[in-house]
């Protein structure tokens, strides 16, 4: 239905910059969260009675907590390096998704109640006052921003517009104006364990026919462990693996990587997930408590080890933030780094031969890799910087003959977003989600002309879902996107130990 | 002697707003915690590895360079003939003149130029291309006209009208050592002056910010080492 109600981007081989078309994306706005999606998170539930002092005053106290949004704020000189660097402008066309014009609906209101210039010569500086249209243009466009980072790249002084949609999501929530979709996930985090809201037991069958399943299919007995104390790895992996397509081929590979190496491992019903959506609405408080979960559920099992599966924000979170929010993690093995991705693992046991792949097992496939913008952007791997990007590629490469990277410009550090990270993927935003998709989707349809790629292997469980959503609109088989470890878990070879 | 009085008096109060508004600014920037460890990615690992990216931000504009071709040319361009023609200027504030400032004074002549070329060029792009035309306020062209008109008086008075130079620096370094000497009363230097405190005034309160800014923005200024290094902050709560 929703796809007879805009029209998809048309593919361009060369792409071009779309010039301004003011309000075309003014009706794109995610459900509203209701009392029962803010309460569980410390929010009002409706909008509260004095919101523009309440906003303001939130405003003043991020500024002051945040030395990122408060730099951000004075330094941009509107110089338009980053107007044409986000996917969602490219796609859409509306200026208000130009970084710097998102920055600027925050910008303005600071100018004309924080800076003196402001206050006397509003209408000099584009400084204007805090209405409730204001707030209503906040809602939108900070909700057509995923947090890829893509324009700080571009910004000589660094600005990052996620810092400021975080503000701008953490306000909004602060008045009482939340985002249905990340607020009620958040909730069922705390409720359950997980952003799905699968329980306990229903975890645990699934997890009991994924090992028939496999054995089934290879006659070896790879082990899907749940709360199992004593184990030396903990997996963290986002819950869509449990079952969604294709992320659970990415679940079975990293089985098979543990089966094969013969280290013991375990998931958690207590942190049944990596997904930290905290993150997305700027909120330190609710981001250290989901990540809680987490050490606690290490501490329980008495692991060595935590490894976190395929997922991009949740990397950024685990790799950036984990430390600061809930670390010390001095009670783990220091022979490790906390945590390790499991691209980083399974690359290290690789390199130490303890595995063996045979990549002809996926001469089938042409394999391109999208690199997610949390993973190349906001974290690493290994040890050196850039490791991000060559770890998951000598990965690919070892599992398969024939890979292929896209067109420089739009891979490593200046590689697009899916179109749906960062609290989007949603179906109420499924325009924004397609039209944002059309930068990596044109990248990708250049390579499947030149190169007859077949698939495009992700490592992230946002952009696996995204991209399975939306390539059908673009006429893109949605099983053309796999998971790096279903790709290992292929073409792993199984030795009797 | 009134013009002498007036402009002496307001080249005190502009550089007392210029030195006391900017330090607020940096003091306010420094004071404020950066939380979270947030560089943009693939960063250094170690302080020198940030010392080398932030030198090359600000001498080579290295991000700007990524982002776009024109506004890195004609960006670069302005700013780095603005710091010849400021070391030229050194001249009229030292006595005697320090030697490698008398040897670039030629350089900074070209220098003049050159800037009106960039800010020229970024003036173009401003009106020209839609998208940043869009993004423009009133005071982003008010701010390329002060320095235009700067740049532009500046060269009157070397190539037009020609300011009685000699009397111009007794008048400054009579400002600096207290032992005031008139001004000359040349229309083309009182307006290259003005538009100079002008912009000494304007400077802690506008987008020119952006100069300390860039030394504090946490994406170019952290280290990409949060497993190694447990970066805690002031404000936060620590784990329950």
């Amino acid at each position: 239905m929703a796809k007879s109600e805009f029209e998809t981007p048309e593919i361009k081989r060369i792409p071009e910059i779309p010039p301004v078309r003011i309000g075309s994306m003014a009706h794109s706005q995610p459900f509203r969260a209701k009392p029962e999606h803010q309460a569980p998170l410390g929010f009002p539930g409706e909008l509260v009675d004095d919101w523009k002092q309440v906003a303001l005053d939130k405003m003043g106290e991020l500024l002051g907590k945040y030395r990122s949004l408060q730099v951000f704020m004075d330094a941009c000189v509107k110089c338009g390096a980053c107007t044409d660097k986000c996917h969602y402008y490219l796609g859409t066309s509306d200026p208000k998704n130009m970084p710097v014009a998102r920055q600027d609906l925050m910008r303005s209101v600071y100018r004309r109640y924080f800076t003196v210039a402001g206050k006397y010569l509003p209408k000099l500086v584009g400084a204007v006052d805090l209405t409730e249209e204001v707030v209503e243009d906040w809602y939108r466009y900070y909700h057509q921003c995923s947090e890829c980072r893509r324009c700080s790249v571009y910004c000589p002084y660094g600005i990052d517009t996620a810092e400021i949609t975080m503000a701008g999501r953490e306000i909004l929530d602060a008045i009482g104006v939340g985002q249905k979709y990340a607020n009620e996930i958040i909730g069922k985090v705390f409720k359950i364990g997980n952003n799905l809201g699968l329980p306990e037991p229903a975890l645990k069958d699934t997890l009991e026919g994924l090992e028939e399943e496999v054995e089934e299919d290879i006659e070896v007995p790879v082990k899907f462990p749940l709360d199992e104390a004593g184990a030396d790895v903990l997996l963290v992996t986002p819950s869509a693996d449990f079952f969604a397509e294709p992320h659970v081929d990415g679940l079975i590979g990293y089985a098979k990587v543990f089966h094969q190496a013969g280290i013991s491992w375990t998931l958690s019903s207590h942190a049944s997930e990596a997904a930290n959506f905290g993150l997305f609405i700027g909120s330190y408080q609710n981001m250290q408590k989901v990540a809680m979960r987490i050490r606690e559920a290490a501490l329980e099992l008495g692991v060595k080890r935590i490894v976190v599966g395929e997922c991009g924000h949740a990397w950024r979170v685990a790799y950036s933030f984990w430390n600061t929010l809930v670390g010390p993690f001095d009670f783990l093995d220091p022979n490790y780094p906390v945590p390790q991705h499991i691209c980083e693992f399974t690359h290290d046991l690789l390199k130490r031969g303890a595995l063996r792949l045979d990549p002809s097992a996926n001469d089938d496939k042409v394999v391109t890799f999208h690199d997610s913008c949390n993973v190349s952007r906001a974290s690493r791997m290994g040890d050196f910087p850039g490791g991000q990007f060559v770890i998951p590629r000598e990965l690919i490469r070892a599992a398969c003959n024939r890979f292929v990277d896209m067109e420089p410009g739009t891979t490593h550090e200046a590689t697009y977003c899916c179109g749906g990270g960062g609290g989007l993927l949603t179906d109420d935003l499924v325009e924004l989600r397609v039209k944002g998709a059309l930068p990596r989707v044109q990248a990708l349809s250049r390579v499947i002309e030149d190169d007859g790629v077949t698939h495009m292997a992700a490592i992230c469980a946002i952009c696996k879902s995204q991209f399975t959503k939306v390539l059908p609109y673009y006429g893109l088989g949605m099983d053309m996107i796999v998971s790096v470890h279903q790709l290992i878990g292929d073409a792993l070879v199984f030795d009797e130990h | 002697m009134v013009l002498t009085a007036v402009f002496a008096v307001l080249f005190y109060i502009a550089t007392a707003i210029l030195v006391i508004g900017i330090a607020a600014r940096v003091r306010r920037y420094a004071k404020t915690p950066s939380p979270l460890v947030i560089p943009t990615t693939p960063a250094p690992t170690t302080r020198a590895g940030v010392t080398a990216r932030m030198a090359r931000e600000v001498i080579l504009f290295e991000s700007l360079f990524k982002g776009s071709k024109w506004t890195w040319l004609f960006g670069w361009v302005f700013h780095f003939a603005m710091v010849l023609v400021l070391a030229r200027h050194l001249r009229y504030f030292t006595e005697p003149v320090w030697g490698w400032v008398a040897a670039i004074q030629w350089l900074g002549l070209y220098a003049a130029f050159a800037m009106a070329l960039g800010l020229a060029g970024l003036w173009a792009r401003r009106l020209l291309v839609d998208r940043v035309r869009y993004i423009s306020s009133p005071s982003d062209h008010l701010m390329l006209a002060l320095l235009m008109g700067i740049v532009l008086s500046g060269l009157a008075m070397k190539y037009v009208w020609h300011t009685d130079v000699v009397a111009l620096k007794a008048f400054m370094l009579g400002i600096i050592y207290i032992d005031y000497k008139p001004l000359p009363a040349d229309p083309a230097l009182i307006v290259h002056l003005s538009l100079v405190i002008a912009l000494m005034i304007v400077f802690p309160f506008s987008k020119l910010l952006h100069a300390p800014g860039v030394f504090f923005s946490p994406t170019r200024n952290m280290r990409d080492d949060p497993r190694e290094r447990r970066h805690v902050t002031p404000w936060a709560p620590e784990r329950s």
